[in-house]
């Protein structure tokens, strides 16, 4: 970046688009944030751990982590294959399949939700015909988790696997690779950080997600209860205290991983940069 | 894409991955979305209407179109003057600054909401002052808008701001330098080079705007006709066993959510080199 002497600046509104900025900013996103961490901040240690390590509180956590972790890989399989196929085949309706790709962004969870539950339930369109229980399973929490994270993978693998060079599988074919060799040895490698980026962001993702989970999870206390309705039922027992360190706990973990995720994503940027 | 026939598939991995990534697909989106609409019309077109125009029902519609047509303009100018200080000067923290932007995506719409009751509610920071002085914000609409813009917060400003430091400053400069204002140079020069762009993070902003659940129904306390959003009012009538009502209500949102994806794809093919979505990589 070039750096300007503040005295050379021609162009106008730098305080007022700044001042602006950081006003709404502040009020909208770092003063409500402060406020949590106010009220976290009067919890003694003691009281906090008792809070988080409560076993019905250590079950939602393992269930919206756990969950989201089995959700996400599943994302990385199918998220890598979605995009493998809309990069490198071309098949009628192709342009529709990748747009269609960004539904869970744009469907509103609540919809998702009860739309997942209906055909989930034991009377639904699929429910009839699996063998065992998806709704009102910890199964479904996982299946409304994969629903919301499919757009992740399928978004970061795609533009790196249209800028891999078409020379290197070549160069990979002359030397007498298989195709299934030269997927692992040349392919994989060059697209696995992406992948892995769109997994983390899948994961993310279904961590905090609510709106879509409750509706088909059953929402059994220790079963299949997620973190965030725990906060939500807290909060109705006006039970402040408890939501807030719960919150808090997710918050952190959340914010852990975005730090891993942007490693991550740096890394992915040094590599496109380093191929090409 | 090259076809050199080293490195094309053969025709039945071809087939046996694209029917695998079609089924997956099927199963996962369209599915749920033909879920929607058959369950909505199970009891025919006159249930339909009749669960459509019910008042608590046509509450909660004026309520959404209320709270984003709030929300997403709060938006468009805190997205376009944080874009417009990021892009067009240099200064210290600016890293900073972008990350603030995008922190609401990263936090889980449940906590969005409860910043605010801890802020604003009976027992929040700002709870005392705000009984005495008669202002209510959270279990009101203003809770509503505020936890809106705060989930819609990042769509507009990430669209932008790559955009803009893409474009430079040299166009701005040359208008200036020509004796335009700054608001001229805004309005002739900067936002038709950024049009498409700002298009494309307000409909992604009012399909979230419109679409929330979780950060809204920590604030809103479901008050019928009075704080429920549509989508809120979808999770009621499911509770109630009102099926029909439900879906019906949710075919709408599911509705809303196929018109932003057509003109976010059509935006795409379109005006591709126009976005700064589409290259980012």
């Amino acid at each position: 970046m070039m750096a300007r002497p503040p005295n050379l600046r021609v162009i106008p509104g730098f305080d007022t688009t700044l001042g602006l900025t950081l006003a709404l900013l502040s009020l909208v996103v770092l003063l409500p944030l402060a406020a949590l961490v106010l009220k976290a901040a009067g919890l003694g240690v003691a009281q906090w751990l008792a809070i988080v390590t409560d076993p019905r509180v250590l079950a939602s956590f393992r269930l919206s982590f756990g969950g989201a972790a089995i959700a996400a890989g599943l994302n990385g399989i199918f998220g890598l294959l979605v995009a493998w196929v809309l990069v490198r085949y071309r098949f009628p309706g192709r342009k529709l399949v990748d747009a269609f790709i960004d539904l869970p962004f744009a469907l509103p969870t609540a919809v998702a939700g009860i739309a997942l539950t209906a055909l989930y339930a034991p009377n639904g369109w699929v429910g009839q015909f699996l063998p065992f229980k998806v709704a009102f399973t910890p199964l479904g929490a996982m299946l409304a988790m994969v629903f919301i994270g499919i757009p992740f993978v399928v978004r970061t693998v795609e533009p790196v696997l249209q800028d891999l060079e078409s020379e290197l599988e070549e160069a990979a074919a002359c030397l007498g690779a298989s195709r299934a060799q030269t997927f692992a040895r040349v392919i994989l490698p060059v697209i696995a950080p992406a992948l892995l980026t769109g997994i983390s962001l899948a994961f993310a993702r279904a961590v905090g997600e609510y709106g879509s989970v409750i509706f088909i999870a059953g929402n059994m206390p220790g079963v299949s209860e997620i973190a965030p309705l725990l906060i939500v039922t807290k909060l109705e027992q006006f039970d402040y205290v408890g939501a807030t360190a719960i919150a808090t706990l997710m918050l952190g973990l959340s914010f852990a991983l975005l730090l891993a995720i942007n490693l991550l994503q740096k890394w992915n940027r040094q590599r496109m940069g380093a191929a090409s | 894409m090259s076809n050199h026939p080293a490195i094309r598939d053969p025709a039945w991995v071809r087939v046996a991955l694209i029917a695998a990534a079609l089924a997956f697909l099927g199963l996962f989106l369209v599915l749920p979305l033909a879920a929607v609409l058959a369950e909505a019309l199970r009891k025919g077109l006159d249930s339909y209407a009749r669960a459509l125009a019910a008042p608590d029902t046509l509450a909660a519609i004026r309520l959404t179109l209320l709270v984003a047509a709030i929300a997403v303009p709060v938006n468009v100018v805190f997205g376009l003057s944080a874009s417009w200080a990021i892009a067009k000067f240099d200064f210290r923290g600016k890293a900073l600054l972008v990350s603030f932007i995008d922190l609401p995506f990263s936090v889980s719409p449940v906590i969005s909401g409860l910043i605010y009751v801890l802020l604003f509610g009976a027992q929040g920071v700002l709870g005392p002052w705000l009984a005495e002085h008669d202002v209510k914000i959270v279990f009101a609409i203003p809770g509503i808008v505020l936890a809106t813009i705060f989930v819609t917060f990042p769509f507009v400003a990430r669209e932008l701001i790559p955009l803009m430091e893409e474009q430079g400053r040299d166009e701005e400069e040359a208008a200036l330098t020509l004796g335009a204002g700054g608001l001229r140079t805004l309005w002739s020069v900067t936002l038709p080079n950024v049009k498409w762009g700002l298009l494309y993070g307000v409909l992604l902003c009012n399909a979230r705007a419109m679409g929330e659940f979780g950060a809204v129904s920590v604030v809103s306390g479901h008050i019928r006709g009075l704080t429920n959003t549509m989508p809120l009012h979808v999770e009621i009538l499911y509770n109630e066993y009102d099926f029909v009502g439900a879906f019906a209500v949710a075919s709408l949102l599911a509705l809303l959510a196929l018109v932003t994806l057509g003109a976010k794809s059509a935006l795409e093919w379109v005006h591709r080199d126009q976005l700064a979505a589409t290259r980012r990589h």
